[in-house]
């Protein structure tokens, strides 16, 4: 695996970010959006560890790091699910572009 | 009660009555709110006549002293200038305390009956209570300020009185006309006010007069010499105020809105427009009298002038008319003209404060008998329905109560003695004799014409054309009822006995009781003139005959000029029109429109056109702020990063 | 070039496709599985990088936990059979210009930019180092953060229940 060099992996980290950064942008239902959101998640977490284990392979704080970050995604998945449920149980409607009545 | 608390419950009273009827009248209390109304003034109007009774004859001083009962400072401008409220007592206000009051009260009885049935009857009755407030407020000022706004509210409730009956457009037109012909002379009288008050460092009435009449004051001095236009500033400020005075008073040539002003209920002309408000601008003259006699005599005679033209004009005028209220309207403006010529003429204290004296006595007379004239003519509109005096005629029998009092007012007004009008214009003449001859002759024309234009109003109502409106079904209401009976008939007592109370020893221009020698040789020329012009009314119109169409044939030219009120409001028509409309308020409002008013409307749309462009970024999607969010992160790090390398 | 970089390539195509169909499917309910199919991928990737431990926290929250609950999601919000509203014409166009030359920009630095040479020794995430690392008793470990994120998880899940928790009536 060492003929890899670093900078492919890093290149697949930052595509998989700026898809999920595309999707969030386009995408108009929630839950597609919360998924989007997961996807960059998940970039930033091959990230972590591809530095840890390229670049300071004597320790293994970026594999802490990502196991926080699962944790803290799960939750954060979670709340927003609950948030999008409740909108859809108030409007029938979970469609971004409806979802603006703060501004009036 | 002391003093200053009778003279609050004098004025509060009617103020009661007006917040009663406005708020709760037409509601609850519309059947009641006649005799509230009628009642609160009959409180006041004894307590007035009590405190008349008490300043007058239970006074020790042997002169009668400005006395300022109550006052409280109610803005301060600056040292010594400040706008206060309160209750000022001498001679004149105490005068025009009762005959406002009383003449109140007989217009708000008289009410009861004539204005009954009308739809808005709490209205109506809250509207006259709100102008015997204001009037009496006016009366009683201590402070020109006081005077000005009580003034202003004087001039509401005509408005509203005048424009009561909203429906009819010419009514509404002549409360415009009133209350913007006035309005504009209170101009006038404000800028006077602010001349004097700066000139003077006061607004108080008896500082004010005070250090104006005192000769050598710094104030005075510095009011003289100080000139504009070729009149020293204190000129212009008396001038400015009689403006004021004039306009009320319907001078000339600020008369035009007096005759169309008879468009209000007949009860309302004989109150405002007959015996209170309209000598409101006398009032005025006589409460600055000292300043306008001692220290300005230029402005004086400027008042005399006016008084004089007025009166023989508004005569001439009322020759012609034939509607019974434009003439009582016209001989209203006449002895107005009378009442402002006496202050003209008369000087500052004893003797020569004879004008001062006969001036206040024919405000006082005036307001009875002109009052009976109009309530009595306001029974003959209630009778026949009509204003016309073509209508008419033949009613002596049918309305007798009508009738007799009716000729009581008019011998009053012609000057007949030994009714009231006798005795004041008698006054007037022997103070005008005194000073200026040709005002004299002028003033003895006029009560000529006077007795001619009165008497054939009489004869055109109450002779002339034998019954001919017998075919009117007098059954429903004849006469009408006592409630409009009874005022006449107090008011023709007044007529009759007001001439017999020795004026001069009450009123006077100083304080100091002055006694009026009673001439016979001086009063024999004014009767004859009187008497004569009744005989030729007489001739002309007792019966029906053709002899004033053809002296009215001889005369055309005068005739239709006076028919046609000399062409006054057609000259101010011209002028409003057709200069000031077309010279200034045009080019203004072009400037306004589209100079002004364009400037401020682009700076406006620019910044609408950019807001626009600003508002669009704020849609309210969330996916757009992420997008910005996004960019500007984007934009963030590539710049920082381009910073450090 | 070695079996493993063939993996890897394989690896990466397949995270890569899985990602753009997710963002780009038009029913809802398959973008959830290509998500899923993307998380595996990933976890795939862990497995190639030898990092077991991660891999199987990848599987057992991303795939058994966090893509369960957007499914659920779907079938409770009655999206899964809908086609999704097509993304606003001019927003796609800004998203993807912004997005691409950012990728780019990134590209290009990742590049150019020189990374310095790790240590020789070699990478060890045994499952004992990392319980070690988070809930030792030695200055280094990180078992405050630990404990708080066990603490937001609870309150997350709290907040979870509160939130969509039916509204009750206003009762008497």
């Amino acid at each position: 695996m060492s003929e890899i060099p670093l900078e492919h992996l890093l290149m697949l980290s930052t595509a998989l970010f700026f898809i999920g950064a595309y999707g969030f942008l386009t995408r108009r239902n929630m839950i597609a959006m919360l998924m989007s959101l997961e996807l960059m998640l998940n970039s930033v977490n091959i990230n972590f560890i591809v530095f840890n284990k390229y670049l300071f392979p004597d320790t293994i704080e970026g594999l802490g790091f990502t196991i926080f970050i699962i944790a803290i995604a799960a939750a954060e998945a979670a709340v927003a699910i609950a948030i999008i449920i409740n909108l859809y149980r108030n409007t029938k409607n979970i469609d971004a572009e409806n979802a603006d009545h703060l501004k009036h | 009660m002391s003093l200053a608390t009778t003279i609050q419950l004098i004025v509060l009273l009617p103020l009661g009555s007006f917040l009663l009827l406005g708020i709760f009248g037409r509601k609850y209390l519309s059947s009641l709110s006649g005799m509230i109304g009628t009642t609160s003034l009959l409180v006041s109007a004894i307590l007035s006549i009590q405190t008349a009774y008490q300043y007058f004859f239970l006074n020790t001083a042997g002169s009668f002293e400005k006395i300022i009962a109550w006052k409280m400072t109610w803005l301060t401008f600056s040292e010594g200038v400040s706008i206060d409220m309160g209750i000022l007592v001498d001679p004149i206000s105490v005068m025009m305390l009762v005959v406002v009051t009383v003449v109140s009260l007989m217009v708000h009885v008289y009410s009861l009956g004539y204005m009954k049935g009308d739809e808005r009857f709490a209205t109506y009755y809250s509207f006259l209570s709100l102008f015997t407030f204001s009037m009496l407020g006016l009366v009683i000022a201590v402070n020109i300020f006081q005077i000005y706004m009580f003034w202003e509210l004087v001039g509401v409730s005509s408005f509203l009185l005048i424009g009561y009956y909203f429906e009819k457009p010419s009514a509404v037109a002549a409360s415009k006309k009133a209350f913007i012909v006035t309005r504009f002379a209170d101009l006038g009288f404000l800028i006077g006010i602010l001349i004097l008050g700066f000139e003077a460092k006061t607004l108080d009435f008896v500082t004010l007069i005070e250090r104006l009449t005192t000769s050598n004051s710094p104030y005075l001095v510095s009011a003289t010499t100080a000139s504009f236009l070729g009149a020293s500033a204190l000129t212009w400020g008396l001038l400015l105020v009689f403006m004021g005075g004039a306009g009320k008073s319907a001078m000339f040539p600020l008369h035009i809105w007096l005759p169309d002003a008879m468009e209000g209920p007949t009860p309302v002309s004989a109150l405002i427009h007959a015996a209170t408000m309209v000598v409101a601008g006398v009032f005025l003259v006589a409460r600055l009298f000292p300043i306008f006699s001692i220290s300005c005599p230029g402005a004086l005679e400027v008042v005399m002038w006016t008084g004089v033209i007025s009166a023989l004009f508004a005569a001439l005028i009322a020759c012609t008319q034939t509607d019974i209220k434009r003439v009582l309207a016209y001989s209203t403006m006449s002895q107005i003209g009378y009442m402002m010529f006496a202050l003209g003429v008369s000087g500052y204290g004893n003797e020569a404060g004879l004008g001062f004296t006969a001036s206040m006595f024919h405000l006082f007379t005036h307001a009875f008998f002109k009052a009976l004239l109009f309530l009595g003519a306001g029974a003959v509109i209630h009778y026949i329905h009509s204003n016309e005096m073509k209508d008419m005629g033949g009613l002596r029998k049918s309305m007798p109560i009508t009738h007799i009092t009716f000729l009581i007012a008019c011998l009053a007004i012609a000057g007949i003695p030994p009714f009231a009008g006798f005795f004041s214009k008698e006054e007037i003449l022997t103070a005008a004799h005194h000073a200026n001859p040709m005002v004299y002759y002028i003033a003895l024309l006029t009560a000529g014409i006077t007795a001619f234009y009165m008497f054939r109003l009489y004869y055109n109502i109450f002779w002339s054309k034998e019954a001919k409106t017998a075919h009117h079904d007098d059954d429903h209401h004849g006469e009408g009822t006592w409630s409009m009976k009874i005022p006449l008939l107090i008011l023709s007592v007044g007529a009759i006995a007001a001439g017999f109370i020795p004026f001069g020893s009450f009123v006077s221009s100083d304080g100091h009781p002055l006694h009026i020698p009673f001439e016979i040789s001086a009063a024999i020329l004014p009767v004859i003139i009187a008497v004569s012009g009744i005989a030729l009314a007489t001739l002309f119109y007792k019966t029906e005959n053709d002899r004033p169409d053809k002296l009215s044939a001889s005369f055309q030219g005068i005739y239709k000029t006076a028919y046609h009120k000399f062409y006054i409001d057609e000259i101010y028509l011209f002028i409003t029109k057709k200069i000031v409309f077309n010279l200034i308020a045009q080019p203004s409002a072009w400037v306004d429109k589209n100079i002004i008013d364009g400037s401020m409307n682009g700076l406006a749309s620019l910044v609408v056109w950019k807001s626009n462009l600003i508002k669009s970024i704020q849609s309210g999607k969330v996916q757009d702020y992420a997008l910005y969010f996004f960019l500007a992160a984007f934009g963030i790090t590539a710049l920082t990063i381009y910073l450090v390398n | 070039m070695s079996a493993s970089a063939i993996a890897f390539y394989c690896i990466a195509a397949f995270i890569l496709i899985a990602g753009i169909l997710t963002v780009t499917t038009k029913k809802l309910f398959r973008a959830a599985i290509w998500l899923l199919f993307s998380l595996i991928g990933i976890a795939a990737l862990f497995f190639w990088m030898e990092v077991e431990f991660a891999a199987a926290v990848q599987v057992i929250v991303y795939v058994g936990g966090i893509v369960v609950l957007i499914i659920f999601s779907i079938f409770l919000t009655n999206q899964e059979g809908v086609n999704m509203p097509s993304a606003l014409k001019k927003r796609s166009l800004f998203s993807g210009l912004a997005v691409v030359s950012a990728a780019a920009y990134t590209c290009t630095l990742l590049c150019s930019h020189y990374w310095m040479k790790g240590s020789e020794e070699v990478f060890d995430p045994s499952v004992k180092k990392i319980g070690y690392l988070l809930v030792a008793n030695t200055p280094e470990s990180f078992v405050l953060p630990f404990e708080l994120v066990s603490v937001l998880l609870l309150a997350a899940m709290i907040g979870c229940i509160v939130i969509a928790m039916k509204a009750q009536p206003e009762s008497k």
